[in-house]
């Protein structure tokens, strides 16, 4: 019978199945990071518990870390956290890529890059955009703490089985529109819901057209449509782009290869529900509230009460609107920034850096306008250096950082003040997120860096016609 | 895990769908390395404004609703990140039961993990207890075992819960310990495992 690629991972990971319980999984791989793993640990020392298979953990140092001096912890806690991490690792002997170490990197940038993410793997770990490892056809999902103690000391989880969905993104994508703007779209269309209690597999030719650090992107906000995970059939694609990675396989790399291929979904497989999107309809997206469906197209308006039928939708929009300080019925792009972020696990790789410096080369970042570009990993950060993506943007008047997860969750310095707004790359435009009081507007890397440069939302597209002519 | 099975108080009625755990527990709160101390925490930045004065329109604040053990909220409640200081927080705030019409995911598996009872009830029955909560205090009594939730008015309404995380929360088992139970087929699995060198 035809199976989708969900159903075939999961079969082939069951290591107990009984009538009225969950399946109980085995996880491949166990990614770790400081601020959801403390009390995982303090949990097995109480219990005199051992971690089972410390092989198949990776530790990396990421939400916490400064951007600016790495090696300067000003906040106490932050620094007991990252130190409780070294120890932890040391004493269970898990790897750890800490502060100055050169794989060190936001979790779900550097597994990829490492080759720790494969087809077929299931893959945990204490943080909710651990779908981002789908773009490689692995199971990847977040996890709690609890969850963490328990693959720490058994390496399996007990998980009932989702349903399954495809999202089919039809036809090409329009110039100067981005894979960000296709998840944005996606939950602006469906709602921050649409995937609870599901997996969601991407599929169409809009899909099949990303490289693998777009697809990446995709899979990252799976979290934000609520879905458990969110994967795509891995192809020739996938294949290359681990090819010589350090942990991918090396003398049965062919077979490892015709293995992954295997895994894609069948022709004629089914899904518990459908959901079809026209790519070539997509416009460059920008949220205008507190949740990430809150958005729309560069050429719409925040709207209005009566856009709603609901009592509670009413009261929703009212509520995000105050909180935004925006008006309903006003254009986008006459919303004015005062913080551009460029970075997070969803959009802070090579290409997206690339893409933002492509627009802000010999451009200047609007007066009153801070902008800061934030790699994803050290190893992003030197690949970018070397190519002197560094230059352009400091030129332009951006601040070039060091990895973390930085201003997309303020656990750092890199905050957000009150009252104020951010064009930013990153995943979660909720109240509070960047900062108390802080303004969020998810954007694609090329929207935010076209609205450093303006000071307010601009059609990026126009951007990149005037750059071709020229 | 404290087990868990009659529950009977005030409701907190929260009003409010796709409340995300950033609310719930706001990142600068995320830095312990215990589990115990978030309750303070809890809806920080709604609970107080910025001189860290108690807002006294939030519900929380209210003194109709102090002491109470059971939340009642909107659609897609927990969403957003995986962190389990938010459940950590609901619990040591004193909150034993959430009744919402949908949860998030990774917050619903967090609750079980914890001796906390999320509670799904249909959409309209959430509204008529938010309803006759927000009115004046109305007091429920949740019970596991029956799978009901019974209001001081008489009303009854029924909810569903997966079995095996009923008899988890009924008993306050360690979930790790009865996993070691089948160590054997893990030990089983690990030898077929497709590992390419």
């Amino acid at each position: 019978m035809a199976k989708n690629i969900i159903e075939k991972i999961w079969e082939s990971h069951v290591v107990h199945r009984e009538e009225g319980k969950p399946d109980l999984l085995y996880i491949d791989l166990h990614l770790i990071h400081e601020v959801t793993s403390p009390q995982a640990f303090e949990g097995l020392r109480l219990a005199g518990r051992k971690v089972r298979r410390p092989d198949l953990c990776f530790a990396t140092m990421d939400h916490n870390v400064p951007t600016k001096d790495i090696y300067t912890v000003n906040d106490p806690i932050a620094k007991k956290q990252m130190s409780t991490l070294e120890k932890n690792c040391a004493e269970f002997g898990i790897q750890l890529a800490g502060i100055g170490h050169p794989d060190q990197g936001i979790v779900h940038v550097i597994g990829p890059e490492l080759g720790l993410t494969q087809p077929g793997k299931t893959i945990v770990c204490g943080d909710s955009h651990t779908s981002t490892h789908g773009a490689f056809g692995a199971l990847a999902f977040g996890i709690g703490t609890s969850e963490v103690e328990h693959v720490l000391s058994t390496q399996t989880l007990w998980q009932n089985k989702p349903k399954t969905m495809e999202i089919r993104v039809n036809g090409k994508l329009g110039f100067g529109v981005t894979a960000k703007d296709i998840i944005l779209a996606i939950i602006a269309k469906w709602g921050v819901g649409l995937g609870t209690g599901y997996i969601i597999e991407y599929t169409g030719e809009a899909i099949r057209n990303l490289s693998m650090e777009e697809r990446m992107t995709i899979c990252n906000m799976s979290i934000e449509a609520g879905a458990k995970a969110g994967l795509i059939s891995p192809d020739e694609k996938t294949v290359e782009f681990l090819r010589g990675r350090r942990f991918a396989p090396k003398e049965e790399f062919d077979k490892a290869a015709e293995y992954w291929l295997s895994l894609a979904s069948d022709p004629g497989c089914t899904y518990d529900k459908v959901l079809e999107i026209d790519a070539s309809e997509i416009e460059p997206y920008v949220t205008w509230g507190t949740n990430p469906s809150m958005g729309t197209g560069i050429s719409g308006r925040v709207p209005t009460v009566d856009d709603y039928e609901s009592e509670t939708d009413k009261q929703a929009l009212r509520k995000a609107l105050e909180y935004m300080g925006l008006e309903e019925g006003q254009p986008i792009t006459s919303i004015e920034i005062q913080h551009v972020f460029i970075g997070s696990c969803t959009n802070s790789r090579l290409s997206d850096l690339r893409t933002a410096a492509q627009i802000v080369k010999g451009r200047k970042v609007a007066p009153g306008v801070r902008a800061i570009v934030v790699p994803g990993s050290y190893s992003v950060k030197k690949a970018a250096e070397e190519e002197g993506l560094d230059k352009i943007f400091i030129e332009a008047g951006f601040e070039w950082r060091n990895s973390g997860c930085s201003a997309c969750l303020g656990m750092n310095e890199d905050i957000i003040p009150s009252g104020e707004r951010c064009a930013s790359t990153s995943n979660r435009n909720f109240e509070g997120r960047q900062g108390a009081g802080a303004r969020t507007h998810l954007v694609s890397p090329a929207m935010a860096a076209a609205a450093a440069i303006e000071g307010r939302f601009v059609d990026v597209r126009n951007y990149l016609k005037q750059e071709q002519q020229a | 895990m404290e087990p868990i099975n009659i529950v009977k108080s005030v409701i907190t009625p929260l009003d409010r769908k796709n409340v995300d755990t950033d609310q719930i527990i706001s990142k600068e709160f995320l830095k312990r390395i215990e589990r115990t101390g978030f309750g303070k925490y809890l809806f920080y930045h709604w609970r107080y404004d910025e001189n860290g004065n108690e807002n006294p329109d939030f519900v929380l604040n209210k003194p109709e609703y102090k002491g109470s053990q059971i939340l009642v909220a909107q659609d897609n409640f927990g969403c957003g990140s995986s962190r389990e200081h938010a459940p950590w927080a609901i619990l040591d705030y004193g909150f034993r039961v959430i009744i919402a019409p949908s949860f998030a995911d990774i917050f619903h598996n967090n609750c079980f993990k914890n001796g906390i009872l999320p509670v799904k009830l249909k959409e309209e029955e959430v509204d008529e207890i938010l309803a006759k909560g927000l009115q004046k205090p109305y007091t429920v009594e949740v019970n596991l075992t029956e799978q009901t939730v019974t209001g001081e008015d008489g009303a009854v309404y029924h909810f569903n819960i997966d079995p095996y995380y009923k008899e988890m929360l009924l008993n306050g088992w360690d979930e790790i310990a009865l996993t070691f139970k089948y160590e054997d087929k893990i030990k089983a699995y690990e030898e077929k495992r497709i590992v390419f060198k």
